[in-house]
């Protein structure tokens, strides 16, 4: 490895390199104008290509994990990381390294005379290329699984919120698929809530939960047991009309729990309970 | 041998729970309450479990009972003052305490004891003699 040339061609051919590489990345399929334009491309390119050289003169091109690397492989996690929230595929990412070999080669075969120097000089390009294009995968993939666990994070608390209708009347608007974890989060601000404001009758509306299943009634259910334990009634509303077949097809018990067809009908169940009416202001269209 | 002291307020016998319960002393307070409710004539009882912390089944299920007896000595029983995660460790062991009346705190408790025994008696009074 010691007498490999590439440091040194590297060096000197960095520019004609450069034009070489992005000419073949503008020419690929895979390129996204639509995400990435060329003046971009050109930019991350010739950074890339300036790292990778002063990596090459003070480090070993066999092992891309060494200290002297960790410029190029913090910028290739900064690449693919833009590239993974930009939308590119997996694929598309890796392509940014791969495309170079193919300049590089052809760089070699010119500089390169003697067969067999060629043919150590290509594979210890190919092996180096291969480990950058493999790290440029992996950082896509964390920085997608980021992502993804940042959404669900983000959808739990947006999920499950406590509102208070009245005074005395809580609403819990469901939105999304109830799985055990959610519904114990629901539970427990559910009951959260019912402690700091002293209702005593809590809405459970589940129009925004498509399919009711046993496991979600049960679910339901558990959270309906234990705001009675605590002195607090539920009614379930919202129960759309598929639903209620749904719940009878299955065979769902649903107990002597309270249900309405709308929010709108629990509200009005609760001011009942409260003694409360609605009254049209007189005088008012 | 420690006890929970029963108090008597009016017509209604208030229970307070201020340490966690173990068994015996959970015995303990069905068999005094029941003497209790007998030596007095009490038309409800009102058990305070907002000190409560800790739960297990056979706690859970004693309130059921205590409740039914109650219920047989013709008093209603009402659990107040309930906390979440007390709330939610019953449920998940099953516990639904059907038959039993909850309410947030000791003031909505005693609210609705009077409701009761006032709806009871009216539906007494109501009848033809």
């Amino acid at each position: 490895m010691t007498t490999s040339r590439i440091p040194q061609l590297l060096r000197q051919h960095q520019a004609a390199l450069l034009d070489a590489w992005v000419k073949a990345q503008q020419a690929a399929l895979t390129l996204r104008r639509d995400l990435l334009s060329d003046a971009d491309l050109r930019i991350q390119s010739s950074d890339f290509l300036r790292s990778l050289t002063e990596a090459c003169q003070s480090g070993d091109l066999g092992d891309i994990q060494g200290p002297a690397w960790a410029e190029v492989r913090e910028f290739l996690s900064g690449v693919s990381g833009s590239r993974a929230s930009q939308g590119f595929s997996p694929a598309e990412t890796a392509t940014f390294v791969f495309s170079l070999k193919q300049p590089l080669f052809s760089l070699l075969r010119r500089e390169v005379a003697e067969p067999a120097a060629l043919v150590e000089e290509t594979w210890t390009a190919t092996v180096l290329l291969d480990n950058l294009g493999l790290h440029t995968v992996d950082a896509f993939q964390k920085s997608r699984e980021s992502i993804i666990t940042r959404q669900q994070q983000e959808l739990l608390e947006l999920s499950t919120p406590v509102v208070q209708l009245w005074t005395g009347v809580l609403a819990l608007p469901l939105i999304g698929t109830l799985d055990s974890a959610r519904t114990h989060v629901v539970m427990e601000s559910l009951l959260q809530a019912i402690v700091d404001t002293g209702a005593s009758l809590a809405i459970i509306d589940i129009t925004g939960v498509p399919t009711v299943d046993t496991l979600v009634a049960q679910h339901l259910m558990k959270a309906v047991a234990a705001a009675r334990l605590m002195g607090a009634e539920c009614v379930i509303s919202g129960i759309r009309p598929q639903i209620a077949q749904t719940i009878v097809h299955l065979g769902v018990e649903m107990g002597s729990v309270l249900t309405k067809a709308k929010l709108s009908d629990a509200l009005a169940l609760a001011f009942q309970r409260l003694g409360l009416a609605v009254a049209k202001a007189p005088g008012r269209a | 041998m420690e006890q929970t002291p029963i108090l008597k307020v009016g017509p209604f016998l208030l229970v307070t729970i201020q340490v966690d319960m173990h068994d015996r002393l959970v015995q303990r307070l069905q068999t005094d309450l029941a003497e209790r409710i007998t030596a007095t004539g009490a038309r409800g009882v009102l058990i305070d479990i907002s000190g409560l912390d800790i739960v297990d089944s056979f706690i859970g299920r004693m309130f059921g009972d205590i409740a039914a007896q109650a219920r047989i000595l013709d008093a209603e029983t009402v659990v107040v003052g309930m906390r979440p995660a007390v709330a939610i460790t019953l449920v998940e062991l099953g516990v639904r305490l059907q038959g039993v009346r909850t309410a947030l705190n000791v003031e909505k408790g005693m609210d609705l004891l009077q409701a009761a025994v006032a709806g009871e008696e009216e539906r007494v009074g109501g009848s033809p003699d």
